[in-house]
């Protein structure tokens, strides 16, 4: 390693101000809820299934507390105090959440004994939750030991998206028979803005498929096909962000999901979420993936899709710092870290694979032992496919040379059409191609020292280095509201979602939360 | 010189175009055939076979290259011009900051039940369509998204609290015609409000609208399925800032 010489005490500082400006963020975190969390709490309990106009219960059931006592205590000791009253067992919680619908069931924030007895209920039923995860984790570990990683770094990403889970599938099988060791389902657009998840198995979707517990357990049962047919594990992603957070990472853990795409602040800038949701719902998502195993993908490439990949390539190593440091918070490690980052610099500009070069080898660098999920080029793709098809080997090549962990296919149809069949062969030919040629090609590529790639990196640390200390100054929360992230200004009293935040009352109880803490 | 043209590979008039596809066959003599059997179909004569390569099970993906005998008469082409020019989100920033010296306040929402934000987010937020960026990503547009459930009342207020040059309404739900009896109700509204002077360009759009019944439900333009937030800047620029 270190082949840019970076200088370590500029390294160290820079994650001592990401940590400086984070924290703050964490403490808002630890002080409040949101309906989302308490969902995910109930979901963990056991709650399934929805009522006929497709709100899921837990939904329900979260909404009838609330109406009663508020957010403010969480749910589950007035869940599980009202689960007594009736005469009731934790595997009745579903049949309370439809009682407590029809306007059956009160709810009261017990004191004295009775919070003593729900406590106990709540922590045991939510144990039971988390030790489905574990036995998830532990299967995984099984068929991975079993069948094995894939024989090459990067592992080879691709997306499929239908609509249609019974589409979905063939074609995921196909694409892991023709090389992908990670299937990623897209969501149906909108998705993210739901302030409920879906149920069972869905046929239809706007550019992509509904992520639901169904949908994510056929596809999960498909690909472990797919992995004993090929003798190599192919994982599955899907998408821990938007309104649901915490529970499609909570579902994710449940169905054995193997990644997640999760960035701390892609729904406050790209969909207008509250930011104060948003860090409650990620902090909390973060320890599900945390405890399941599950790698999480963040969503740095965004940054430049929007805005210009030369000017604003520092903007990209900030973030990365700072969903490493919310991430280590919430109890992952490093391997766990799929840091973003992309190949999105104008093709025109001159010396552009350099400055790709740079770009990747100043990540790879700073984050020696996460993964690194490698974006390919998408604002450049102007429908030339020939042209496209050439970027996309450029991009391929960046991945090997730069050692990066996860290398999402680039598509020569991108802006074109959602990929063809054939289309998918081609761009999984020219990742064969570039791998076998150029695979080791990172132990050789040694960039002069004192050269223009060293030099570059160095360059694009230190103005990193400088946002954040403007950041840490105005405080995370301040600069998001002020624009400093792309143009958007998104202040903490605005945004979806801000309707189901609530700061902790003195008696907030979240048995989840503590389990998962005491568990770390 | 002549109206004719022909494709053009290595000499004029050679007639050559290549063409690439994929048929739901295994890889055999057979596809081969079928895959030539379909190049003549379309024209080409001779068609070459220069690549066939088979994709997972049962597709084969072939690329044939030959001579197509039409020809081109370019006086008889018939272009439909749009009503105004597509701008890119640059040039829409630069007309806006030139012609208008301020910020081109936008005001959205879907009113009335309907809670199908699908349509107005993916023309009002930077996240966009189809790789598109929305309307927030103009840095010269000053969004404001209500969201969901609006009622007309809201947005009226809402439109004057931020002098919205333009009100942008999208209708999804179309149970019983809703989506033509809230774009009437809104523009009924909006005329009641403000004098016409005052009054934003009103803009609704959803995937059941006729874009030709504008005048009908007393809006200024229609937007149908399939629209990108770039049209919707562009028209915006061309309805309301003077060249």
């Amino acid at each position: 390693m270190a082949k840019l010489d970076l200088d370590p005490a500029l390294v160290a500082r820079a994650r001592e101000l990401a940590r400086r400006a984070g924290q703050p963020v964490v403490d808002l975190a630890r002080s409040h809820t949101t309906v989302s969390v308490e969902r995910a709490v109930l979901r963990l309990a056991g709650v399934t299934g929805a009522d006929p106009d497709g709100i899921p219960w837990v939904n329900r059931l979260v909404d009838a507390v609330v109406d009663e006592v508020g957010l403010e205590h969480g749910v589950a000791l007035p869940v599980f105090d009202a689960l007594a009253r009736e005469g009731l067992t934790a595997a009745d919680l579903t049949l309370l959440a439809q009682k407590a619908a029809a306007g059956s069931v009160r709810f009261a924030v017990p004191t004295g004994k009775e919070a003593t007895a729900a406590r106990k209920l709540s922590t045991r039923a939510t144990g039971a939750g988390l030790r489905m995860i574990d036995k998830r984790r532990a299967e995984r570990d099984r068929l991975v030991k079993r069948f094995g990683d894939p024989a090459q770094r990067p592992w080879i990403y691709l997306i499929v998206a239908t609509g249609d889970i019974y589409e979905d599938i063939p074609q995921a099988q196909a694409a892991a028979r023709a090389g992908a060791d990670v299937i990623a389902v897209i969501r149906s657009t909108g998705q993210s803005l739901l302030d409920y998840v879906p149920e069972g198995p869905t046929r239809e979707g706007f550019a992509g498929t509904y992520a639901t517990q169904e949908n994510f357990r056929l596809m999960r049962a498909a690909l472990d096909e797919s992995s004993r047919e090929l003798r190599r594990y192919v994982r599955l992603t899907n998408y821990a962000s938007g309104l649901c957070m915490p529970e499609m990472a909570t579902l994710a853990g449940l169905e054995r999901l193997d990644m997640m795409l999760n960035d701390s602040m892609y729904g406050i800038l790209f969909r207008d979420i509250n930011p104060i949701r948003t860090f409650v719902d990620q902090r909390f998502s973060r320890q599900v993936h945390a405890r399941a195993g599950i790698i999480i993908n963040t969503g740095e490439d965004n940054y430049l899709t929007t805005a210009d990949a030369v000017d604003e390539a520092h903007t990209v190593t900030v973030s990365q710092l700072l969903n490493e440091f919310f991430a280590h918070e919430a109890g992952l490690a490093d391997w766990q870290l799929g840091l973003g980052h992309a190949f999105e610099i104008n093709p025109d500009v001159p010396e552009s694979f350099r400055l790709e070069l740079a770009h990747a080898l100043l990540a790879r660098e700073l984050f020696p032992d996460a993964p690194l999920k490698w974006m390919p080029p998408t604002k450049h793709m102007t429908g030339d496919v020939f042209r496209g098809n050439l970027l996309d080997g450029f991009f391929n090549l960046a991945g090997t040379m730069t050692g990066q962990g996860i290398l999402l296919v680039g598509m020569m149809t991108e802006a074109v059409v959602t990929p063809w069949l054939s289309d998918r062969d081609i761009a999984l030919q020219n990742v064969r191609y570039v791998l076998g040629a150029a695979g080791g090609l990172h132990e050789d590529f040694v960039p002069a020292p004192g050269g223009f790639i060293q030099q570059r990196a160095n360059q694009v640390l230190a103005s990193a280095v400088t946002l954040l200390e403007k950041i840490e100054g105005d405080t995370l929360l301040k600069a998001i509201a002020d624009g400093t992230f792309g143009i958007m200004k998104r202040p903490p009293d605005r945004g979806k979602g801000l309707s189901g935040v609530a700061a902790h009352a003195d008696d907030y109880f979240n048995p989840a939360t503590s389990l998962l803490e005491s568990a770390a | 010189m002549s109206d004719i043209v022909r494709p053009y590979g290595d000499t004029t008039g050679d007639g050559m175009v290549q063409l690439s596809f994929t048929l739901p066959l295994a890889h055999d003599k057979r596809a081969e055939g079928a895959a030539l059997q379909l190049a003549a179909k379309m024209g080409m004569d001779p068609a070459m076979l220069v690549h066939s390569k088979q994709m997972g099970d049962g597709f084969t993906f072939f690329v044939v290259y030959g001579r197509v005998n039409h020809l081109v008469d370019v006086s008889k082409v018939e272009v439909v011009e749009r009503d105004y020019p597509l701008l890119s989100a640059k040039e829409v920033n630069t007309a806006v900051k030139r012609g208008l010296r301020r910020k081109l306040s936008v005001v959205g929402a879907c009113i009335g039940t309907d809670a199908h934000t699908v349509g107005i987010d993916a023309i009002l937020n930077v996240k966009g369509i189809a790789g598109e960026k929305g309307l927030e990503y103009y840095r010269e547009l000053k969004v404001t998204n209500l969201g969901a459930q609006v009622t007309v009342p809201e947005l009226v207020a809402a439109a004057q609290r931020e002098r919205a040059d333009a009100v942008l309404v999208s209708q999804v739900v179309t149970q019983r015609d809703a989506h033509l009896h809230n774009t009437r109700e809104m523009s009924a509204a909006f005329r009641e409000a403000l004098p016409a002077d005052r009054r934003p360009l009103l803009v609704v759009g959803g995937p059941r609208f006729d874009e030709t019944m504008a005048g009908e439900l007393g809006v200024d333009r229609i937007f149908g399925r399939g629209t990108t937030p770039g049209e919707v800047a562009s028209y915006l620029v061309h309805a309301l800032v003077a060249a």
